[in-house]
């Protein structure tokens, strides 16, 4: 990507990219890898829905002036930002696995592929795995509330309130289910890693004795 | 028994962000723990947490971020189309017959670019790769090439319409409207000191900065004249329309920024540069850059919750407050800290978490706060730029041809080092420069 990936090497990532998902992973990661980036494909689209929408509603407001007669509507005005809030919230599992969170790396970027492995496997299990249990816990009763009472805009022609709510849950459910596929992917590496490092100790064993 | 919780959180979570976890996660479930601690010592009321959803909800209703995407995705078209490259190869030509003309060329588009895209790595990796290698092959010193890219490409911060004013906008709680107009003299002036250093330069020592030979520039009058209409030009008008707009008050920036959108896509388009690719490119780069920032954003809206139930602001204000020298002294501990912290984080990290941190007590000791902005711009900026661990180092060192020396590129920054430095003390001594132009 052309703008501020994660600063330096830490760009690469601790896993090797698995866009074509081979037929040898597990099933589960299969196929919430294949959500995630199905998902990134049809955000990627809403972008493009977003510019054209928010140009819209500029020269809506613009030509409308100039006319004297509203051209545009609450409607487009919350489009744009409903779509602005699906492109974040429902990419979030997306960037994960695409490592496109900002990491400070001034250690990370130097460690070697197990190092990192080890701290994406306690970050996903300490950090990443509560915080989303943590988000879905306290949003539920409020998010289940506003869709309860079926809360609508409070703008006259704008659009219901309890759907783009109720995304907040699906994208964190979508996050920990691809925090899920990071760990068990960051977990192969770290045992792998620890083959190839008791190899490398025998071998060391063999030469010396 | 708070006081010692609260400035225990603030060390432990940033040991949790130095681990290289991403950041946005680190501050939440770190976040998270140290809520948890307050619980079992009594010191913090877990009800507190029920805000979050509101407060994610405000993040996403958000409309000065809003803006964020449309002006990722207008540099990046910008940018895919090779629009950006043509900018810098034009201006180069143009220049060329003169002593430096390339370096001056480089300070240039720098301007541009970083008005159009606003962020650092991508303009220093963009300027790096196209014209790093013609100005060593046109004998350039490695020196002196690496330096003007380095500045010219970090420029990128505090020139408008950068994302990166947008979001310390959203932080400081101003108009992004008057923080665009603020940073809009500073950032000039840099550029014209960088132009003027280089054109010493070039005076002093030509054979760093040697003129193109002749049949470089030996192009009819009436073809160069084409070259700067067809690729100049629009580019150039492009961004004079969306900063035009919203500083004349008629376009909101995410208006404006909508608009040169659809206006890259409509350059592209005309010079036969859009294609599928482009377009997928351009929506992929930001649906992950936008999520990365408004992630973070969630984080730090974790970490502000807890750090808030744990008294933590008001140790912090305290703290500002209370320093001797009041004003200069907060100043001087803002810049340090900022300054610092630039060597590891990102302008977006301190953005979110340290800006709301500052801004109580800045706006308490009378402090203008688009000025204090522009100042923390340009303060970063410094920043990223300064050896050893400045990060627009490490950019331009990954497409730096392995003959330019790690300790050249140490070098080559020293005197634009000095420039930021001379430019930090002329806003800190006429903060006109940058509040003269607001309202």
């Amino acid at each position: 990507m052309g703008v501020s990936p994660p600063r330096g090497p830490g760009g690469d990532g601790p896993t090797p990219r698995n866009h074509g998902t081979p037929l040898s992973e597990n099933l589960y990661n299969r196929i919430v890898d294949r959500i995630t980036s199905g998902m990134g494909r049809v955000i990627s689209w809403m972008v493009l829905l977003m510019v054209v929408i928010g140009a819209f509603n500029a020269l809506a407001r613009w030509g409308g002036k100039w006319i004297g007669v509203n051209l545009s509507s609450n409607l487009y005005l919350e489009l744009q930002w409903y779509l602005f809030s699906l492109i974040f919230l429902l990419g979030a599992g997306y960037a994960l696995k695409e490592n496109a969170h900002v990491r400070v790396d001034v250690l990370y970027g130097r460690l070697k592929a197990r190092s990192r492995a080890l701290i994406n496997v306690v970050g996903s299990v300490v950090m990443l795995m509560p915080f989303c249990l943590f988000v879905l816990w306290v949003s539920w009763p409020a998010i289940r509330n506003s869709w309860v009472v079926r809360e609508g805009s409070p703008d006259p022609s704008g659009l219901p309130r309890y759907p783009i709510k109720a995304v907040i849950i699906v994208a964190f459910v979508l996050l920990l289910a691809q925090g899920v596929v990071q760990l068990i992917k960051d977990i192969r590496v770290l045992r792998s890693g620890a083959d190839a490092d008791a190899d490398a100790d025998d071998a060391h064993a063999g030469i010396r004795l | 028994m708070e006081n010692i919780l609260a400035p225990l959180m603030f060390v432990v979570v940033f040991a949790i962000i130095f681990s290289g976890y991403p950041v946005a996660f680190a501050l939440g479930g770190a976040s998270l723990l140290f809520a948890f601690i307050g619980v079992e010592l009594g010191l913090f009321d877990w009800n507190l947490l029920y805000a979050m959803p509101e407060r994610i909800f405000g993040v996403m209703s958000n409309q000065v971020l809003l803006a964020v995407p449309f002006f990722i995705f207008m540099g990046l078209v910008l940018e895919k189309a090779r629009l950006a490259e043509d900018l810098l190869t034009t201006i180069g030509t143009l220049f060329g017959h003169m002593r430096g003309g390339l370096a001056l060329g480089v300070v240039v588009v720098g301007a541009m670019l970083a008005a159009a895209t606003g962020v650092v790595g991508a303009s220093v990796v963009a300027m790096g790769s196209i014209s790093l290698p013609v100005m060593l092959r046109y004998k350039y010193s490695a020196r002196l090439s690496s330096g003007v890219i380095l500045a010219s490409g970090t420029l990128g911060q505090i020139i408008p319409p950068s994302i990166v004013l947008v979001v310390l906008a959203d932080q400081l709680g101003i108009s992004v409207g008057d923080l665009f107009i603020g940073g809009l003299i500073p950032g000039l002036t840099l550029a014209a000191l960088y132009a003027v250093y280089v054109m010493g330069v070039a005076a002093v020592k030509p054979e760093a900065a040697p003129a193109l030979p002749p049949e470089m520039t030996d192009i009819p009058a009436r073809e160069l004249l084409q070259r700067v209409v067809v690729v100049l030009l629009p580019p150039l008008a492009l961004i004079l329309i969306v900063l035009g707009s919203i500083f004349a008050g008629v376009a909101t920036p995410t208006e404006a920024g909508a608009i040169g959108s659809v206006g890259a896509i409509g350059l592209a388009a005309a010079r036969r540069r859009m294609s599928w690719k482009v377009v997928r490119d351009a929506c992929t780069g930001t649906t992950k850059l936008t999520t990365m920032v408004m992630f973070l954003l969630i984080g730090s809206t974790a970490f502000a919750l807890v750090f808030r139930g744990l008294y933590g602001d008001i140790w912090i204000e305290d703290l500002l407050t209370g320093l001797p020298g009041g004003k200069i002294g907060l100043l001087l501990v803002a810049n340090l800290t900022i300054f610092l912290l630039g060597f590891f984080l990102d302008f977006f990290e301190i953005a979110f978490i340290i800006i709301p941190l500052l801004v109580p007590a800045a706006s308490l000791l009378g402090i203008d706060l688009v000025w204090f902005g522009v100042m923390i711009g340009m303060n970063l900026q410094t920043s990223f730029l300064t050896p050893p661990f400045g990060f627009a180092l490490f950019y331009l060192r990954g497409v730096a041809p392995p003959e330019v020396k790690t300790t050249d590129l140490y070098r080559a920054v020293i005197p634009f080092i000095v420039i930021q430095l001379i430019g930090l003390l002329l806003i800190i001594q006429w903060p006109a420069l940058v509040t003269g132009l607001v309202d």
